[in-house]
């Protein structure tokens, strides 16, 4: 490959891979990596960010109007953030949680004892999970007033609709885990609502609960949700969802802030269209 | 294919303008371009602005999770129920309203009813447009405005078990800052700022402001058996 590559460029004399070349093992793994050199040119910057499967999310440049701090005070990154943040301490809070009874309590009083920074560790995942729906909603609000959601973007919405809603069930689902009297009594409200349905609703609730009460069942129901199903949902929902914003033409930008393409006067109809010619509507 | 759908455009920067034909319908796709857009490179200068957000965000969380500790009350009992039995905080809009209405209608039509209108928002007309609210029609508007806040206050003072104060003053409140403008003349810079506003601003901003309410009434000012209390003198439940 790189053999091929340094011919290549040796041929039409660019430098192509004079970045790349292997020059230790050290840096021959670096380059296997990252595929670039150092981002201090346009180019290796460019190849920073399409080579990168993380940040290929972004296009290669962006407009300073979308990047401005106000358009979106970030409120959608942030989100995104919170998720990561609460991935990482919902690991690690498994690996000391039972979803049994009561032992799922007991572990609480784990973290809370014996378990090295494991209130800090509960702490972070709890406030993590409030501060995310606040961030969300905020998110929807600001994507509302910026007139973002009208089209091409309405089916962002709709898909950012659903998002919210996952996360709201991720919160209510793992508010339940702690199985205290706080936990308990508060989704037992939730899921007295939920037998409200005119159809379906004692079904609903007898599959929600795997039972007829808030027991045990419960608890390993809305573990399995919590942390696997939910979070799955929830991160393929994000990738469409960050997709999508590129797709339908990166973020809104109110027309009276952008500048107008400069077109020549219409030509009359039946013009030929020359290799220099553009139309368009 | 008439000539009307399209136009020809003459470009004699051929870098700029590669050899390309499009034809684009009146229902433009986002991918054509409008505009001169000034850019930078991604990286860096979208990159580290991310970083420093994700770093701040990170750094916050890590100081209130230092600060505050979640709670964790006795072992769950399904013989004690506590009084008052809250749900989590973003459902105590929810909980408010089962205070007014049957569950039927606050747990299940109401919600319904929110999700559905959020889903359809964007693919109404009404809303594309955004034009200021008072531009035409000013007398027409301001008795559609009168009716439309009479009918909601009708609705949510006489359905309901008790009067759903939490969702009647919002639209008391909002319905009269939306009229002002059109009435009063719109000299003062907000007083405008109102004026211009559109439909869809002040429909959205309604539903923003009662679900606060009834959230902050959940949250703040609600006691035992759900009865009303003030935070400062009984503390939050
Ligand atoms: C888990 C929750 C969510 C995540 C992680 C997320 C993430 C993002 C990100 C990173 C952006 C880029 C711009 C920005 O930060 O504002 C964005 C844009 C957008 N989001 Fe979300 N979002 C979420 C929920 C929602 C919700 C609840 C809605 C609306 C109901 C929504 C609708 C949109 C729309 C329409 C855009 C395009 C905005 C524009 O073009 O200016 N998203 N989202």
């Amino acid at each position: 490959m790189s053999n091929h590559l340094q011919s290549h460029a040796a041929e039409s004399g660019a430098p192509l891979v004079s970045d790349i070349r292997p020059v230790s093992h050290v840096s021959r793994f670096v380059n296997s990596v990252v595929r670039h050199g150092f981002p201090d040119t346009t180019r290796n910057r460019s190849l920073a960010v399409f080579t990168n499967f993380f940040l290929h999310i972004h296009p290669v440049k962006v407009r300073v109007e979308a990047m401005k701090f106000t358009r979106t005070f970030y409120l959608g990154g942030l989100t995104a953030v919170m998720f990561g943040i609460l991935t990482a301490t919902g690991v690690l809070l498994m690996f000391y949680y039972h979803p049994s009874v009561p032992r799922a309590y007991e572990d609480m009083k784990d973290l809370e004892f014996v378990v090295s920074a494991g209130v800090f560790l509960r702490n972070l995942h709890r406030w993590g999970a409030h501060a995310m729906v606040t961030l969300a909603f905020l998110h929807m609000v600001r994507v509302f007033f910026a007139g973002a959601y009208r089209p091409p973007r309405e089916f962002n919405w709709v898909i950012g609709v659903g998002l919210f809603l996952v996360t709201i069930l991720l919160s209510y689902t793992g508010y339940l885990l702690p199985w205290d009297q706080l936990a308990y009594w508060a989704v037992t409200v939730g899921t007295n609502m939920a037998r409200a349905l005119p159809v379906g609703g004692d079904e609903l609730s007898f599959v929600l609960l795997g039972g007829n009460q808030i027991d045990e069942n419960t608890l390993v129901r809305f573990y399995v949700l919590h942390c696997v199903v939910l979070p799955i949902a929830l991160a393929g929902g994000v990738a469409v969802h960050i997709w999508r914003v590129r797709k339908d033409g990166g973020l809104y930008i109110p027309p009276a802030e952008r500048a107008q393409v400069v077109r020549a006067a219409p030509a009359q109809t039946g013009a030929h269209v020359t290799s220099e010619t553009e139309v368009s509507a | 294919m008439t000539t009307a759908e399209f136009e020809i455009a003459v470009s004699d920067d051929a870098r700029k303008t590669p050899v390309r034909v499009a034809l684009v319908q009146e229902d433009a796709r986002p991918s054509v371009q409008l505009y001169e857009d000034e850019c930078v490179m991604t990286f860096p200068h979208l990159v580290v602005r991310e970083l420093i957000a994700l770093i701040a965000a990170s750094f916050a969380l890590v100081l209130l999770a230092l600060a505050f500790d979640a709670p964790l009350e006795q072992v769950a009992d399904p013989l004690r129920t506590p009084n008052p039995a809250k749900a989590p905080w973003y459902f105590l809009g929810l909980q408010e309203l089962l205070h007014y209405y049957p569950p039927l209608v606050s747990g299940v039509i109401m919600p319904a009813l929110v999700v559905v209108a959020l889903v359809v928002v964007p693919y109404f007309e009404v809303n594309l447009r955004r034009e200021p609210f008072w531009e035409r029609d000013r007398e027409h508007k301001l008795i559609w405005v009168g009716a439309v806040t009479v009918v909601l206050c009708g609705i949510f003072l006489f359905t309901g078990a008790h009067p759903v104060w939490p969702v009647i003053v919002p639209t008391l409140v909002l319905a009269s800052l939306m009229v002002l403008p059109a009435i009063q003349g719109a000299e003062a810079p907000w007083l405008h700022w109102l004026g211009i506003r559109s439909l869809a601003f002040w429909g959205f901003t309604w539903f923003l402001a009662s679900v606060c309410t009834l959230t902050l009434v959940g949250v703040f000012f609600r006691g035992p058996g759900w009865a009303f209390t003030l935070p400062w003198i009984d503390g939050v439940y």
